[in-house]
C-alpha cells in the first residue's frame, strides 16, 4: 500500500513539474519544475528496481543539468525572461501545439483501452537493477559505446568552451593610470590587456 | 487499486504524458532555456519508459544500459546547448528562437 502511495507522490510530483516548467513565465521557475519532475522520476526508478540510476539521475540531472540551467539563466539576468509573443507566429505555434496535444491524448487513449489484460510486474530478482547487474553489463555488451560516450562527452565539453567562451572586448579608450601611483614606469598589465584587439566589435554587430 | 505502480502500463501512460508535455511545450514557447529544458523532459520520459520496460524483463540490463547512454548523451547536450545559448545571446542580446534568422535574410 505504501508502495502505491509512493508510486503516486512521484507521478504527481512529476506532472506538475513537467506543466510548471512548461507554463511558467520565469525560466527560474521552469528550471524548478524541470527539478520537480527530475526528482520524481528518480522516485519512480526507486519504485521500478533501478537503484544505481534513480543515483546517477540525481547526480547527473540534479546535481549538473539543472545548475548549469540556472547558472545560465542568472549570467543572462532579466533578459533571460522575454518571451515576446509575435501575432502570426501565435497562431501557427498555437495550432502545432494543439495538435501535438490532439495526437498525444489519442495515442494515450489508444493506450488506456490497451490489451485485454494488463502487464504486471512480477517480482523482481535479487540484485536487479543495482551496480553490479548494470556494471557488468555495461562492461562487457556495452563496452564499445561506454568508451565512446567518454570521446562524446570530451568532445562536449571543449566545444562548450570554444562556443561559449567570450573574446576579450575591445576597450577603444584605455583608462587614465592614477597620477603619480606607478611613478612613471611600465604600464599596469590590466591596461596592457585591455588593448589587445580581437576583431570583435563591442556592439555584437556581425 | 492494489496494482497502481505495480503495472507497466501506468508507467508508460505517464512517460507518454510527460513527453507529450516536453513536446508541447517545445513546439508553443519561444524561449530557448525553457525549449531545452523540454528537451530534458522528453528525454526523461524516455528513460522512464525504458526502465519501466527493462522491469519485465527480469535478468536483463539492457534497458537500465541504454538509459544511461540517453542520461550521458543528454548531459553533453545540455551543455553545448547552453553553450550555443550564451553565443546567441552574445550575437544578438536575446534568447527569443524567433531571433536566430541570420540563414533567412
Amino acid at each position: 500500500m505504501a508502495g502505491n502511495l509512493f508510486f503516486v507522490v512521484c507521478a504527481l510530483v512529476a506532472l506538475v513539474g513537467a506543466l510548471g516548467t512548461v507554463t511558467s513565465h520565469n525560466p527560474i521557475r521552469s528550471a524548478v519544475g524541470l527539478l520537480a519532475t527530475i526528482l520524481g522520476i528518480a522516485g519512480l526508478f526507486l519504485k521500478l528496481d533501478a537503484q544505481f540510476l534513480a543515483a546517477i539521475q540525481l547526480m547527473v540531472y540534479a546535481g549538473a543539468v539543472v545548475v548549469l540551467f540556472v547558472f545560465v539563466i542568472m549570467v543572462l539576468g532579466p533578459d533571460a525572461r522575454t518571451d515576446v509573443e509575435a501575432g502570426k507566429a501565435q497562431i501557427s505555434r498555437a495550432f502545432a501545439g494543439g495538435l501535438m496535444a490532439l495526437l498525444a491524448a489519442g495515442a494515450l487513449f489508444l493506450l488506456a483501452k490497451g490489451g485485454p489484460t494488463p502487464t504486471v510486474f512480477a517480482k523482481a530478482m535479487p540484485g536487479h537493477g543495482d551496480v553490479e547487474a548494470v556494471g557488468g553489463q555495461l562492461f562487457t555488451q556495452g563496452i564499445v559505446p561506454f568508451e565512446l560516450a567518454t570521446a562524446l562527452l570530451i568532445a562536449a565539453a571543449i566545444g562548450a568552451i570554444a562556443i561559449a567562451r567570450g573574446k576579450a572586448v575591445r576597450v577603444d579608450k584605455p583608462r587614465a593610470l592614477p597620477k603619480g601611483k606607478y611613478f612613471g614606469g611600465p604600464a599596469h598589465p590590466r591596461d596592457v590587456a585591455a588593448q589587445v584587439d580581437t576583431g570583435v566589435r563591442k556592439d555584437g554587430a556581425h | 487499486m492494489n496494482l497502481l505502480g505495480n503495472v507497466l502500463e501506468h508507467y508508460v501512460m505517464l512517460s507518454g504524458l510527460i513527453f507529450s508535455i516536453g513536446a508541447v511545450g517545445f513546439l508553443v514557447r519561444r524561449n530557448v532555456l525553457v525549449q531545452l529544458m523540454c528537451i530534458e523532459l522528453m528525454l526523461n520520459s524516455v528513460n522512464l519508459a525504458l526502465v519501466a520496460y527493462n522491469r519485465v524483463h527480469v535478468g536483463n540490463m539492457t534497458g537500465n544500459v541504454f538509459a544511461f547512454f540517453v542520461i550521458a548523451v543528454a548531459a553533453a547536450e545540455a551543455a553545448v546547448g547552453l553553450a550555443i545559448v550564451i553565443a546567441f545571446y552574445r550575437l544578438r542580446s536575446s534568447v527569443q528562437s524567433d531571433e536566430a534568422d541570420a540563414l533567412r535574410h
